[in-house]
C-alpha cells in the first residue's frame, strides 16, 4: 500500500479497513487481521495499526471479542457508509464546488455527466 | 527502559560531543534517532550499549548502567553496527556458537528470518556480499528477543526487496516487552516505521517527540500564502513555500521527516517552542 503525503497514515489504514466493508470484501462479522498481521502485510509501526483500530472502533466500526480479534460490526457497513458520506459533505463538496465556481461548470453539466457515470457504472456490474 | 541523565562524552576534550544529555526511551516503541554526519547517533548508541563510556552522567538500562557491562544487561541486549563484523563460519555455525549468551534466543525464529531474508544458513560468512552479511547479522539479532535491539543504519547496503522484507521483519517482533532503536539518514526508508523521533544535533537531543504529537501540533504542507500562519519553518519551492506550521486546525496532516530535521537542525528556536509544553519524561 502506498501512502499519501497529505494525511496521517493511520487515518489511511482506517480508510483501507473502511473500504474492504464497503467493496464487501470483509462482511459483518468478519474478522478483521491482527494488529501485527496488518502491520506487516503494511510496512508500518504496529502502534499505528492500533491506533486505526482504535478510531474505527470508537466509530463502532469495528469491535473487540476479548481474547479472539477485532471483528466488522453488523452495521459497519452502514457506519463506514454515513461516515464517509458526512465527509465527502464536509471535505470534498467545497473543493468540488470551488472547481464548479472557477471553470463555470453548471450544476446541469454536472448532473448529465453524472447520469452518464451511472449508467456505465451499471453497464459495468451486469 | 533506557534512561540517560546529563550525559557528557568527548573523544577528544577539546570538543565535547554530549553535553548534558537527557533521554528516556520506553518498552513497546520503535525510536528512529536522526542527526547530521558526525552528530554522534552512533556514539549515542554505543553508550546505551556499553561499548563507550560516559565521562559523567548514567545510562541506564532497567535501572543498571550499560557500561558495567553486566551479564544481566548484555544478554537482554542486542547491538547491530553499522559495519559488521562475521567470522569464517556458517549462520548455523555461528548460532551454536553465540546464540547461547542470549536466553530468549529462538532458533526457529533464526532460521525463518534467515530464510525471509534469502540467506543461505550453509555458507560461510566470510563468502557473502556485504548485503548478505548484513542481513545475516539482522537475522541473528531479532532471533536474539532481547529487550532492547539497538540497530545503526540497518537498511545500508540492503538492496530493495530486502529493505521491503527488513521493514516487515521490524514490524512483526516489536512487542510491548521490547525497545528497538534505530539510526538513520534513510527516512524515507523508515518513516512509517517508527512511532518516535530523536533528533540529535548541538551536543544533546533536541526532539523527542512520538509521531502522533508531532501531527498533532505542527502541520507540513506547501502553502501559497502564509500569512495569519504561525509559520515554524519554510523553504522555498516551485510550487510555493513548504513550511511547517502550528497546526491550530486540527488538522492530522502526514509528516516530513525531512523537512523536521531540517528545521530542527537550522534556526530550531521557534520549532522547539512550539514542541515544548509536550516534551514531558514520563
Amino acid at each position: 500500500m502506498e501512502f499519501k503525503d497529505n494525511e496521517a497514515i493511520y487515518i489511511q489504514i482506517a480508510a483501507f479497513v473502511s473500504d474492504q466493508i464497503l467493496m464487501g470484501k470483509w462482511p459483518a462479522g468478519q474478522k478483521i487481521p491482527s494488529v501485527r498481521d496488518m502491520a506487516v502485510e503494511l510496512e508500518v509501526n504496529p502502534n499505528t495499526v492500533m491506533r486505526s483500530y482504535e478510531f474505527l472502533q470508537g466509530l463502532e466500526i469495528i469491535y473487540n471479542k476479548r481474547g479472539l480479534g477485532l471483528f466488522v460490526a453488523d452495521d459497519g457497513f452502514e457506519k463506514v457508509k454515513a461516515y464517509r458520506k458526512e465527509n465527502f459533505v464536509r471535505q470534498n463538496l467545497p473543493e468540488l464546488f470551488k472547481n464548479m465556481y472557477l471553470l463555470g461548470i453548471s450544476i446541469d453539466e454536472i448532473s448529465l455527466q453524472y447520469q452518464n457515470f451511472q449508467a456505465q457504472q451499471k453497464n459495468e456490474l451486469n | 527502559m533506557i534512561q540517560i541523565n546529563n550525559l557528557n562524552f568527548s573523544y577528544n576534550s577539546k570538543k565535547p560531543l554530549f553535553k548534558n544529555l537527557n533521554l528516556s526511551l520506553k518498552a513497546g516503541h520503535i525510536y528512529g534517532l536522526l542527526g547530521k554526519n558526525g552528530a554522534g547517533k552512533s556514539t549515542l548508541l554505543k553508550n546505551i550499549a556499553g561499548l563507550a563510556f560516559p565521562q559523567s552522567g548514567k545510562c541506564l538500562i532497567d535501572g543498571t548502567e550499560s557500561s558495567k557491562r553486566l551479564v544481566s544487561t548484555l544478554q537482554n541486549l542486542y547491538f547491530i553496527a553499522e559495519e559488521v563484523y562475521v567470522p569464517a563460519l556458517t549462520p548455523g555455525q555461528f548460532l551454536e556458537r553465540t546464540a547461547g549468551f542470549y536466553p530468549a534466543f529462538s532458533i526457529t525464529d533464526f532460521y525463518s528470518y534467515l530464510k525471509i531474508l534469502d540467506i543461505d544458513p550453509d555458507l560461510l560468512m566470510t563468502k557473502m556480499s556485504y548485503g548478505q552479511q548484513k542481513k545475516m547479522i539482522i537475522a541473528f539479532g531479532l532471533a536474539t528477543n532481547t529487550g532492547v535491539l539497538i540497530l545503526d543504519e540497518p537498511t545500508n547496503g540492503l538492496d530493495i526487496p530486502s529493505k521491503v522484507q527488513f521493514r516487515k521483519l521490524i514490524a512483526s517482533v516489536l512487542n510491548e516487552e521490547r525497545c528497538i532503536i534505530i539510526s538513520t539518514h534513510q527516512v524515507r526508508d523508515l518513516d512509517s516505521l517508527i512511532d518516535t523521533v530523536l533528533i540529535l544535533d548541538d551536543h544533546r537531543i533536541v526532539i523527542e517527540n512520538s509521531i502522533d504529537e508531532l501531527t498533532e501540533k505542527l502541520f507540513f504542507g506547501v502553502f501559497k500564502d502564509l500569512t495569519g500562519m504561525n509559520v515554524l519553518y519554510e523553504e522555498d519551492t516551485l510550487m510555493g513555500r513548504y513550511a511547517i506550521v502550528e497546526n491550530t486546525a486540527g488538522k492530522y496532516g502526514k509528516m516530513d521527516l525531512e523537512l523536521l530535521f531540517n528545521a530542527a537542525t537550522t534556526n530550531s528556536g521557534k520549532l522547539l517552542n512550539a514542541l515544548k509544553p509536550a516534551t514531558s519524561h514520563e
